[in-house]
């Protein structure tokens, strides 16, 4: 039954692979952490500079629209295989989430 | 082979949270859990934007005048930064390498810690201009969002020392693999709720 | 534990239930605690009606109606209709998927636990000053201004039982995605266990709003903030929005499993093959996503804009397509079958035109312009007892004799079934359909008396006596169980003779690991597969028999929700000046609370085996 372990022998080769694709790996994920840190500081940038909201508000929702995608696929693994079921279930949430979000600014007034 | 079996860097397995049912079951239930917690906190961010700067009429504070972007940056970097350093857990844990594992989450606990005594500033701060919870619809929309996201955080340091306490004489495997592989999870999505907030409270909230 | 002798004291009967993990047992529990609750809002419904019976009564006063209807809707939904589903899905949903027991059993006993103290919290009320009287909506305004502290319980108690909720829908939604047996894909699961899974999923979306609100809602009363109070900026719509945004999607989490059990007991007796199985499946999903496009038509009459009440009177009308789908499906399955009627083949045959009735009536609500003359009259009263009485009520009283024998190895008296059935239905009937024109007359709901001569006297007074007929029907039932319980034999596998699903499958008395061996599963209807290829058995297996590994039995749960008992309490009480040991009850019972978590966390708990030479003995691991 499935409440075995499972650990399959891994051979020299096969560890020393899995190891430098594990590190590589890791780097990446450095790499989406700078791109995390550059968009946190532009957004505080052009509010701080400031533009015209119809510029600004687009943008930094779409900049914190990247850096949650950033997190979610790496940070998060769900870019990995196997994670359909938690990808359908995170975006159902945001589908909710979005309808609720959009119905309490637009139908919600005094 | 068992569950409290030890292993060696390299009969560790690639995926040491996906190799019991149990692992596979508490990661597909964690994420399913995330997902319910979006709606909860998309339900306090409506809440926000529906009662942002609403209150008894002549209500002096508005997000414009009470928001101080340098302090929300700070907190911001504080808690991407963790995010980074549990990232680093992750990849010692998955190195079998428990001492630069917890080592990594000590880290990301301290930086933890940080964000909670700039946002316990923060708060008192405001509270000592007269802006508290029960000043104004605004003001409870306001705590309770950022509140329960400070809650998340309190709840994450709490959980993370007590998985690196209870398995500091234990050492890793592949029962408490799955433990610690959720608890980052937990503290990454604290961080996606962080995104949101600074951008939608803090940074949407200065702009004239 | 392993250990258990075969004949057990009282004593230890009751500590098995108390910690038990095993989905078979709570499912008892769900159904113990759930008829519990049924039978109290059921008292309470007979109350409303005999007040209700004659014009100017004075049976029961004003302020105690309004406590008596807010505790019936409450407790109905909350406490009696979402329970009794959990049973039969806890039942029946790991032994269609061929699983040894729910992805966290744990979880699955702390989920009851909260569920069923939350609802003795909130029926306490009763006794402590008196109970919620806002309306099973509860809406801002009207509850903020409520003396005393029934709304509190109503707060309190739903955050508790909420969150036993939530926690047993994630744990489906892991079971039914983790848990399958090998050849179980997803086109091959019984709609039993594809109801539960959507309406778990609504579950998970749906409750987190009705959480937030409740917070809210407590903070607003308790704690000194203004969320719903307009003076201070807030907005008493919020909670409207909050309220429904969970509600809605609430009233499909208990019909889609009610769907479900339709969806098995049909085809077992018309004999054939459900039809149009994917079919069946696309509307499902797509009922759970239109359930969280429409809550605002319950608020046309707000004043959200004609926009918006366009918007959402076109997506509730959709819903009708899918629904209507399933309700052809049903006829389909029946049609050239060779049909049974039995006792739930009966119920499964009063519900269609029922639930059809209920059904339509909700699409002409969902016309904004008539619902501006419907809204908050006894149609809409009408209008959703159809819905949950005509389907979800009479699902569960279908599945109550449907899976008696996998739940005890006994079957139901059938005759006393079928007369329980004449009674429930003809009560059912003329209890609610009168009401349709009652609202049409204007008769406003929620109210507690109404003037001689207005045209309301007759039609009032044979609702009432329809809610008798409906009282004898379920006393019928109980006498049929208790009967059961005494005299009854034991039935053994199959019973009904055409099952054709996993579950019907599994020699009786059911062991306490399920499966001995995990089944291969080789199609849709699985059973019936089998047993046209003349497999005795019943079963082909996709493993040698081997090692099992069960979980621990534990008192945790029971303790952690003991702990936010108690501090519900405190929490309650912690606005009178005159209570000083609120504070108290309210810091003692988190301290329980997390320090039974904090127990859970620091052990470790790895279960345990059955081993392969019990399994092989007479006793099958039955010591």
């Amino acid at each position: 039954m499935s409440h075995d372990v499972h650990v399959e022998a891994r051979s020299e080769e096969e560890y020393k692979y899995n190891r430098r694709k594990a590190s590589q790996a890791m780097r990446n994920q450095v790499t989406v952490f700078a791109i995390m840190i550059f968009l946190t500081f532009v957004a505080f940038a052009t509010v701080q500079a400031g533009f015209s909201a119809f510029l600004v508000v687009p943008l930094i929702l779409l900049f914190a629209g990247v850096q949650v995608a950033l997190q979610l696929y790496y940070f998060m693994h769900l870019s990995e295989k196997g994670t359909g079921i938690m990808q359908f279930f995170m975006y159902s949430g945001m589908i909710v989430a979005f309808t609720m979000i959009l119905a309490f600014v637009t139908i919600i007034w005094w | 082979m068992n569950l409290k079996s030890k292993f060696t860097p390299q009969s560790w397995p690639e995926h040491p949270e996906l190799s019991t049912a149990e692992g596979k079951n508490k990661v597909v239930g964690f994420w399913i859990f995330l997902g319910g917690e979006t709606v909860l906190f998309a339900t306090l961010f409506a809440t926000f934007l529906a009662l942002k700067n609403k209150g008894p009429s002549g209500m002096e504070f508005t997000t414009q005048n009470l928001f101080e972007l340098p302090l929300a940056f700070i907190m911001t970097m504080l808690l991407l930064t963790s995010s980074l350093t549990s990232v680093y857990a992750m990849y010692h844990m998955k190195n079998y390498n428990f001492k630069g594992m917890q080592a990594w989450l000590a880290i990301t606990v301290l930086l933890g810690l940080g964000f909670l005594g700039l946002e316990i500033y923060e708060f008192t701060h405001y509270v000592h201009e007269g802006f508290t919870f029960s000043q104004s619809a605004f003001g409870s929309s306001f705590y309770t969002l950022v509140g329960t996201h400070g809650l998340h955080v309190v709840i994450g340091l709490a959980w993370i020392v007590l998985l690196m306490v209870r398995n500091a004489g234990r050492g890793l495997n592949l029962y408490n693999a799955p433990k610690y592989f959720i608890a980052s999870l937990y503290w990454h999505f604290i961080d996606v709720v962080w995104v949101f907030i600074f951008t939608v409270v803090y940074l949407m909230g200065v702009i004239k | 534990m392993s250990s258990t002798a075969k004949k057990k004291g009282f004593g230890a009967t009751i500590w098995d239930y108390l910690t038990t993990v095993d989905h078979k047992k709570i499912a008892i529990l769900y159904l113990l605690a759930g008829t519990l609750f049924f039978v109290i809002g059921g008292i309470e419904a007979m109350l409303i009606r005999i007040q209700l019976a004659k014009p100017d009564n004075d049976f029961v006063s004003a302020g105690l109606f309004n406590e008596i209807i807010t505790m019936h809707g409450t407790t109905m939904i909350f406490l009696a209709a979402m329970p009794l589903l959990f049973a039969f899905m806890n039942a029946v949903v790991p032994l269609q998927i061929g699983a040894r027991d729910v992805a966290f059993p744990f979880l699955n006993s702390l989920g009851f636990w909260l569920f069923f103290w939350g609802g003795i919290f909130l029926n306490l009320s009763w006794f402590l000053g008196g109970a919620p009287d806002a309306g099973w909506t509860s809406y801002a305004s009207l509850s903020l201004a409520s003396a005393g502290h029934g709304i509190d319980f109503y707060a309190v108690g739903l955050q508790i039982a909420g969150a036993g909720t939530l926690i047993s829908g994630i744990n489906f939604i892991v079971t039914i995605v983790n848990m399958r047996a090998p050849g179980m894909t997803f086109m091959r699961m019984p709609l039993m266990t594809w109801t539960t899974f959507i309406a778990s999923a609504l579950i998970l979306f749906a409750f987190p709003p009705l959480t937030i609100g409740l917070f809210f809602l407590i903070f607003d009363r308790m704690f000194g903030s203004n969320f719903f109070d307009h003076t201070m900026g807030g907005n008493t719509i919020i909670w409207e929005h909050l309220f429904w945004i969970f509600g809605h999607p609430e009233v499909y989490i208990l019909v889609l499993p009610a769907f479900g059990i339709y969806s098995e007991i049909i085809p077992v007796f018309a004999r054939k093959r459900l039809f149009g199985y994917s079919s069946m499946v696309f509307a499902t999903i797509l009922i759970g996503f239109l359930g969280f496009m429409v809550w605002a038509h319950h608020m046309f009459t707000v004043g959200l804009g004609a926009t918006a009440n366009a918007i959402f009177a076109i997506a509730t009308m959709a819903i009708a397509v899918p629904t209507g789908m399933k309700v052809f499906n049903w006829l389909c399955t029946m049609w050239g079958g060779s049909i049974k009627v039995t006792t739930p083949m009966l119920y499964a045959l009063g519900f269609i035109p029922s639930f059809v009735a209920g059904g339509v009536t909700g699409v002409m609500q969902a016309a904004a312009p008539v619902d501006y003359q419907l809204h908050d009259s006894y149609f809409i009263v009408a209008h959703f007892h159809y819905v949950i009485v005509g389907g979800i009520v009479l699902a569960l009283l279908a599945a109550t004799h449907f899976y008696w024998p996998i739940m005890f190895n006994r079957m139901l008296n059938e005759t006393l079934g079928k007369i329980t059935f004449v009674f429930f239905f003809i009560g059912f009937h003329l209890t609610f359909f009168i009401q349709h024109f009652l609202g049409l007359m204007g008769m406003p709901r929620r109210v507690f008396t109404y003037l001689p001569n207005q045209g309301l006297d007759t039609f009032n007074l044979i609702s009432t006596v329809g809610a008798f007929f409906m009282a004898i029907g379920v006393i019928l039932l109980v006498i049929n169980v208790i009967i059961t319980s005494i005299k009854g034999q034991p039935c053994g596998r199959d019973p009904w003779g055409d099952g054709r699903t996993l579950e019907w499958a599994i020699p009786q008395p059911i062991p306490f690991y399920n499966f001995k061996q995990t089944p291969l599963v080789r199609g849709l209807d699985t059973f019936w597969i089998e047993k046209m290829e003349g497999n005795k058995e019943g079963m082909s297996y996709a493993e040698p028999i081997s090692d099992i590994h069960m979980p621990n039995n534990s008192f945790i749960p029971f303790v952690m929700v003991i702990g936010l008992f108690v501090a519900g309490f405190g929490a309650l009480y912690n606005q009178d000046a005159d209570k000083p040991w609120s504070l108290v009850a309210l810091i003692v019972g988190l301290a329980i609370t997390l320090g039974a978590m904090i127990v859970r966390s620091l052990k470790d708990d790895l279960g345990y085996h059955i081993h392969k030479e019990d399994l092989l003995n007479d006793k099958g691991g039955n010591e």
